[in-house]
């Protein structure tokens, strides 16, 4: 039986791991190496780093991260963070990244996800998508989705029905595009997984926001990553049950050492759900 | 002692520089090429490989590197193929089309069956650990790729494609997915393949690098 995996990430700004509290307030908690792996003895199956650097000109620092944990940790690693162009997965999937999560471009320019997919394989074409609660849109849609989408309203939230929207710049942006159109959409053009995060419950500890990681985990047929909120072990299986997410990536609970991955794995098989030992 | 030398296939798909780390990882030289001569050559030969069964036996044809490849396997040289490497050592593969591999174990390459109507849900790829079981006609995985591991150990899976041998003593090890259980290790004499990647799956995985350069 396939297993749920459960997948700490690390935010890593200058070649530093920070965690953020809804994407502010970082506090510095050390070397992404020494931080990969740990985890990987503690039995992660797979690594997250999400690249907060804000300046394009520094990708170098996280190509170097990337390669030296490569050289010391064999499990799945995914990069995320300012990704733009094909050059950037190229380098680090040659660096030894396994998969790249994409969030930003995606939005700006669907057709990048059909054009990496199409290059280097769905398996590693990650599309991020972080959400937040709405009843109708608050943002203006991207101008392709009006300029060349032959049908707009496929993609766009149903005003006054309560539904996700999706939102770009760490949370602040919304883009008009509802969540669970826009994660068909993106696997229709060739994403390999889905890394869902709630905008609403990031930070928050109060535990993923079951109905969204629900309705993407249920529309789509490629793996969900639920995302945001997890403060508790509780948390973690109702995503992966309720929830019906494949994976749940989760941070400071790992970070902190408020639990390790092991007891949330104990956890998770005591209560009857198929993990990696 | 001098180290062993590994030589990886380059045929343009692939994760070559996480299976070259195991491998070093492992106690072993790394040698990635594309090179024909050097491919002949190798004492322990690996074809790694992410991607289409097609796009992939085009490579190595147009790399030169399909004899080279065989004859390695032909003069009892370890040859191990890992996630499409191990695919493309088959008769035939039904990606997208019908292509011919390279043929070193006789069975062909075809896709997850898709999901019943009424069945329960599954996504595919398969993506994730899963665990690995000997199958039934086995006693044991000694002086094999998976000595030393145990029934229900966990690798990591990304594929949408899974290999059927002609002969079911072929089967190394099996996995069940969707419904299905399919062959996730192969072996016949000198040649080998791994479904999963072992390179991505944690202590375990470089085992099974380490177990390769015993054979």
């Amino acid at each position: 039986m396939l297993a749920k995996r459960i997948i700490p990430c690390l935010d890593v700004k200058d070649g530093r791991v920070v965690k953020g509290v809804s994407f502010v307030n970082l506090r510095d908690a050390g070397d992404p190496v020494e931080n990969a792996k740990f985890y990987d003895e503690q039995g992660a199956d797979e690594l997250v780093f999400l690249d907060i650097t804000a300046s394009h000109e520094k990708r170098n620092i996280i190509i170097d991260v990337v390669m030296k944990t490569a050289e010391e940790v064999f499990i799945p690693l995914t990069v995320g963070g300012g990704i733009r162009t094909l050059e950037d997965i190229r380098e680090l999937l040659k660096a030894g990244s396994d998969k790249v999560s994409i969030n930003t471009q995606a939005v700006n320019n669907p057709e990048f996800i059909r054009e990496a997919a199409a290059r280097f394989g769905s398996q590693c074409i990650v599309v991020a998508i972080d959400a937040k609660r709405c009843t109708g849109t608050s943002g203006e849609p991207p101008e392709w989705l009006i300029k060349s989408h032959p049908d707009p309203k496929s993609l766009v939230p149903e005003q006054g029905k309560p539904s996700w929207e999706v939102y770009t710049h760490g949370g602040r942006r919304p883009k008009g595009l509802d969540a669970v159109k826009w994660a068909l959409y993106m696997e229709k053009l060739g994403a390999g997984e889905i890394l869902l995060t709630s905008m609403d419950r990031d930070g928050t500890k109060e535990g993923f926001d079951i109905g969204l990681t629900r309705a993407v985990s249920e529309a789509v047929s490629i793996p969900v990553i639920a995302s945001g909120g997890v403060g508790t072990l509780e948390h973690l299986y109702e995503g992966l049950t309720k929830g019906k997410a494949d994976a749940a990536l989760a941070a400071s609970i790992f970070h902190y050492r408020e639990y390790t991955i092991k007891e949330a794995k104990d956890y998770l098989k005591s209560k009857g759900v198929i993990v990696r030992p | 002692m001098s180290k062993k030398t590994v030589n990886i296939v380059d045929y343009g798909l692939g994760n070559l520089f996480s299976v070259e780390r195991a491998v070093r990882y492992a106690g072993a030289d790394a040698v990635i090429s594309s090179e024909p001569g050097v491919i002949s050559s190798s004492d322990y030969l690996i074809v790694p490989g992410v991607g289409a069964f097609g796009q992939g036996i085009s490579n190595l044809k147009g790399r030169g590197l399909v004899e080279p490849i065989k004859s390695v396997a032909s003069s009892g040289r370890p040859v191990l193929g890992i996630c499409l490497g191990m695919q493309l050592l088959m008769t035939v593969g039904e990606e997208m089309g019908t292509h011919k591999g390279l043929d070193l174990i006789s069975g062909k390459v075809v896709r997850f069956p898709a999901p019943a109507d009424k069945g329960p849900h599954y996504k595919i790829p398969h993506i994730g650990w899963n665990g690995i079981y000997m199958p039934g006609h086995r006693k044991n995985w000694d002086s094999t790729i998976l000595e030393g591991l145990k029934e229900g150990d966990s690798m990591y899976f990304v594929h949408s494609y899974v290999v059927a041998p002609d002969d079911p003593s072929h089967i190394l090890a099996e996995t069940a997915y969707g419904g299905l259980t399919f062959c996730s290790a192969i072996n016949e004499n000198n040649i080998c393949g791994c479904q999963f990647h072992p390179e991505k799956s944690g202590a375990l995985g470089l085992d099974i690098y380490r177990n390769f350069l015993k054979l």
